[in-house]
């Protein structure tokens, strides 16, 4: 299957094109060493190490982290009862106000949310470790604990969830704690949304995905149906008439064309489905990846793309990003540690055209370009060439609407092509609310969570008020 | 470079560090290790009558402070476990060995005449330097009348401490419980048995924690516990008003500073406060004994900056400070001053003051940005929001210049007995 030339395509599982010319081959490096290289990045800290790391917490008043945090974690409170050994309180101070505090502790760009806002930085650069403390907390909780939280008592009412992502299952959770009787329509056989087939595989090791929606299940009343994709095999007026209300948690199914010439060649791929291919492989060693990658865009995917291709045994691979590094979407951060893999950033060029040999890609022209007044990349005519045995493209997901048409005319009111909602996560139908990627905002599992909690009290309200 | 050699009730060291009598100073073995790592002096661990005690197995308890190890530290040791005559022999060769560095003997026996003199002549014959009476242990030994149960009682301070003068040639150090009300009656006790000097403090009473799973104080001796006595870090401050106060009472008395004491700084104080040397024993148990190499040119590198040549020209210069609070200016006034662009905005200072003092600072936003603000006004000068702030020289306390006089309670209007002398 090859992926058709439009501006936007339906990101697909599983399409690979392989030629017998091109380098692109499994098993690159040993078994062992692919294994360490997809084992936890960050590995979590001892007690000890948390211990001290806690006392590093100033319990700041009005503290600055707390702000920065999407869902709004009481971070300060949940340090201090790390630093007390009151490590069920802190799990539990966490998970109250984001229920995917497992998760985030492991992909939040903390940088930039809490870890960025700590005094700490003010005073010496070096800000608490809030990512890896609650990590600390939230481990510990999971371990011991089946369910902390205990679902409300039934109210009779049912709420149907689109989408088994971070911002469809957060929703789902805090509607049985108040006691709602959920169904999630997930289009996927497995449940997690970019938590299970997108988040890179060395943040979230050893099933984690899984194992924390495991978790957040067990609180009850709340029933997945897989292989349930709306518009397809439902559609919103069915859902509207059999449920109470209904949230949608879609994500973006998109993702954006280069549009160039050569797009369909073998060897050129979605970076988001090779990144879902790598994060289904038991073993990682079996997926295969080109000698020489170049992977275009400058955002999370397209590190993870790049790092991944590396740790896979990628010889030599080249990030291109049409603007300056203060413009990618990756945070410095993320840039550097796509670097210290070996990751090679390339700014200011853009694809122009992908060389073929054999229908399958060998190169890549780019066009040098330079930012207009505006911040815009312009092309300056001059270009380059990169050989290549494989392209991933990665310029970005969008949200696709089609789901939400019926007779060709969307049911609801869209914004910057996301669907429109207010500040409580409701859309231009009463009864339909929305939230996490498929809604404007940043494109963040800590936001998608938020997304889904605000609508869950919303339609609680509504449902009870 | 400064000059740290010390003359301590005639016993002379090269500098004024001493390791206190406990584990560091238990055997010869330690002792070497302690003198070649440079330390001044020792106070051998306290002897006793043969036989030799028993101790149990589960010894210390610890306190950790967020992460800090052995913030306080607490023993239920006894005194040496060794056969008298094994230390002696060693205490003889080690004095021989190390002619330069102090070498006093702690001895604890039963309170007769009998047992004092018979431990005091073959202590002598060692060569040691002097000696120290163990009137401090709080645990173990008190229960059989010794240690702190001598010292809690000021007669036997007097005449224990008469008998070693009567009895032998050496120099005679009290060392003193902190387990007491007032520490000058035993300070002054012991002067009047003849003392030559005063060490303190012994540790003090404590338990350390609780195991809350085998529900038993620390440390544990198969599922029990007991009180043991207390020192590190934590008990600084118990020590320095002690050895403070009788600075203050007893002037130019001999005193030798125990307590906390791990630093250079630590020792300086000490000293300013009026101690003669000053004795180590948990910072060594905690980190070795080459801390005493920081200690020594510490001091000297702080004594060369500040112009003093010898030990004398600072010792005791904090006391005639020390006052009574009667004493102190109730018309001083100084004022929080918080330095905006240090700030880190944590807010510890507005909430210290908010909820626990005088609402003295208010916490704004400017442009979004937080900011806190010292209101004069109701700011008291207590200094609460300076401790709690974490960044060095954010928050000052500023003195205020005033026109007033100065005034003390004695002359305070508020003073009911000025009013009545008024009256009278
Ligand atoms: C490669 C990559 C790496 C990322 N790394 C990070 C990171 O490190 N840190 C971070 O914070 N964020 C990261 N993100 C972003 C983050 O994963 C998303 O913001 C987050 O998952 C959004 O959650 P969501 O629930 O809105 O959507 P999704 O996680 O996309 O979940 C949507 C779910 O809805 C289902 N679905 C879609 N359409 C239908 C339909 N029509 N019918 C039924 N079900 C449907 C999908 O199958 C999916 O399960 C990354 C994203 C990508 C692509
Ligand atoms: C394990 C241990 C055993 C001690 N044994 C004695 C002792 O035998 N004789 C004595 O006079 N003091 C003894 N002490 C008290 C110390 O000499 C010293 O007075 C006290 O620890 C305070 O000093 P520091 O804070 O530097 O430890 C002991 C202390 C400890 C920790
Ligand atoms: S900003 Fe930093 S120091 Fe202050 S409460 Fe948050 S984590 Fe602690």
């Amino acid at each position: 299957m090859t992926l058709a030339c439009a501006t936007v395509s339906i990101a697909t599982e599983g399409c690979r094109a392989v030629s017998d010319t091109a380098d692109i081959a499994a098993a690159r490096l040993p078994p062992e060493q692919v294994a360490a290289n997809f084992a936890d990045a960050h590995p979590p800290l001892t007690p000890h190490e948390a211990l001290v790391e806690a006392s590093r917490c100033y319990f700041c008043y009005d503290a600055p982290c707390m702000e920065a945090c999407p869902t709004g974690i009481d971070i300060p409170g949940f340090i201090r009862k790390i630093a007390t050994g009151n490590l069920r309180g802190s799990a539990l101070t966490i998970l109250e106000a984001n229920i995917f505090g497992g998760s985030c502790a492991r992909v939040c760009p903390t940088e930039i949310l809490c870890e960025g806002a700590c005094v700490r930085m003010a005073e010496e650069e070096r800000p608490v470790r809030i990512g890896a403390l609650q990590r600390r907390a939230t481990d510990w909780l999971m371990e011991h604990e089946a369910t902390p939280f205990a679902r409300g008592a039934p109210t009779g009412r049912r709420v149907a969830v689109v989408g088994a992502g971070p911002a469809g299952l957060s929703c789902a959770h805090r509607l049985a704690r108040h006691g709602h009787d959920v169904t999630v329509f997930e289009a996927r056989p497995k449940p997690g949304g970019l938590n299970e087939y997108g988040i890179a595989a060395y943040k979230v090791p050893e099933d984690f995905a899984q194992r924390e929606v495991a978790w957040l299940l067990a609180i009850g009343g709340i029933d997945i149906r897989h292989g349930q994709r709306l518009g397809r095999d439902f559609d919103l007026g069915t859902l509207r008439r059999e449920y109470d209300a209904v949230f949608l948690g879609l994500g973006q199914a998109g993702v954006r064309a280069l549009g160039v010439v050569g797009e369909t060649l073998g060897g050129v791929r979605n970076a988001v489905d090779f990144i879902a291919e790598l994060r289904q492989a038991h073993d990682k060693s079996a997926v295969s990846v080109g000698r020489r990658v170049v992977v275009i865009g400058g955002g999370n995917t397209a590190i993870d793309a790049a790092t991944q291709s590396r740790r896979l045994g990628a010889e030599d691979v080249t990030i291109v990003y049409r603007r300056g590094p203060g413009e990618m979407s990756a945070t410095h951060h993320e840039q550097e540690w796509a670097q210290t893999n070996g990751v090679r950033i390339r700014h200011h060029a853009a694809p122009h055209r992908l060389l073929a040999e054999g229908g399958h890609v060998s190169g890549i022209e780019f066009m040098r370009t330079k930012l207009d007044a505006s911040g815009r990349a312009v092309p300056t005519g001059e270009t380059f060439t990169l050989a290549a045995d494989m392209v991933l493209k990665a310029v970005g997901q969008v949200f696709v609407a089609d789901p939400l048409t019926a007779d060709g005319s969307l049911l609801l009111a869209t914004e910057d092509g996301r669907i429109a909602v207010d500040a409580q996560r409701r859309t231009s139908l009463p009864d339909v609310y929305a939230g996490g990627d498929c809604v404007a905002g940043v494109d963040l599992t800590v936001a998608a969570v938020q997304d889904g909690k605000i609508a869950a009290e919303a339609i609680h309200r509504q449902l009870m008020g | 470079m400064a000059d740290l050699s010390t003359v301590f009730a005639g016993i002379r060291s090269p500098n004024p560090f001493w390791l206190a009598s406990a584990p560091p100073t238990d055997k010869a073995y330690n002792v070497v290790r302690a003198f070649e790592a440079g330390w001044g002096g020792v106070v051998w661990k306290t002897l006793g009558e043969d036989p030799p005690i028993v101790n149990v197995s589960s010894r210390y308890g610890a306190i950790s402070y967020n992460g800090v190890r052995v913030a306080g530290f607490n023993n239920i040791e006894l005194i040496t476990d060794r056969p008298l005559q094994v230390n002696l022999d060693e205490i003889r060769r080690v004095k021989r060995e190390w002619p330069d560095r102090a070498v006093v003997v702690s001895l604890m026996v039963p309170c007769t005449e009998e047992a004092w003199k018979a431990i005091l002549k073959p202590v002598e014959d060692t060569g040691c330097d002097g000696i120290e009476l163990n009137f401090g242990c709080p645990h173990g030994m008190s229960e059989r009348n010794m240690g702190a149960a001598v010292g809690q009682v000021p007669e036997y301070v007097e005449m224990v401490a008469a008998w070693c003068k009567q009895h032998s040639r050496m120099p005679v150090i009290v060392k003193l419980t902190p387990n007491i009300t007032n520490i000058l009656a035993p300070a002054r006790a012991a002067k009047a048995g003849r003392a030559d000097a005063v060490s303190l403090i012994n540790t003090v009473t404590s338990i350390t924690g609780v195991d809350l799973d085998r529900m038993s104080p620390e440390p544990v001796v198969d599922g029990q516990g007991t009180h043991g006595g207390y020192c590190g870090p934590a008990v600084k401050p118990i020590a320095l008003h002690m050895v403070g106060d009788i600075a203050r009472d007893m002037p130019g008395y001999p005193i030798s500073g125990i307590g906390g004491i791990a630093s250079w700084r630590d020792a300086a104080e000490f000293i300013a406060l009026g101690a003669g040397t000053v004795q180590v024993c948990t910072a060594a148990m905690h980190h070795g004994f080459r801390i005493v190499e920081d200690m020594i040119d510490g001091l000297s590198n702080w004594m060369d900056a500040k112009g003093y040549r010898t030990l004398d020209d600072f010792r005791g210069a904090a006391v005639k400070n020390y006052v009574h609070w009667g004493d102190l200016n109730l018309n001083f006034k100084t004022l929080a001053r918080i330095d905006q662009d240090l700030c880190i905005k944590c807010g510890l200072c507005h909430i210290a003051c908010e909820d626990t003092s005088h609402q003295a600072i208010a916490a704004r936003r400017v442009d979004g940005k937080r900011r806190y603000e010292v209101i004069d006004a109701e700011c008291v000068g207590c200094n609460l929001c300076a401790h709690v702030c974490p960044v060095d020289g954010c928050i000052s306390m500023v003195p205020q210049p005033s026109s007033l006089p100065r005034l003390v309670w004695g002359q305070h209007p508020n003073n009911p007995m000025r009013v009545r002398e008024a009256a009278e």
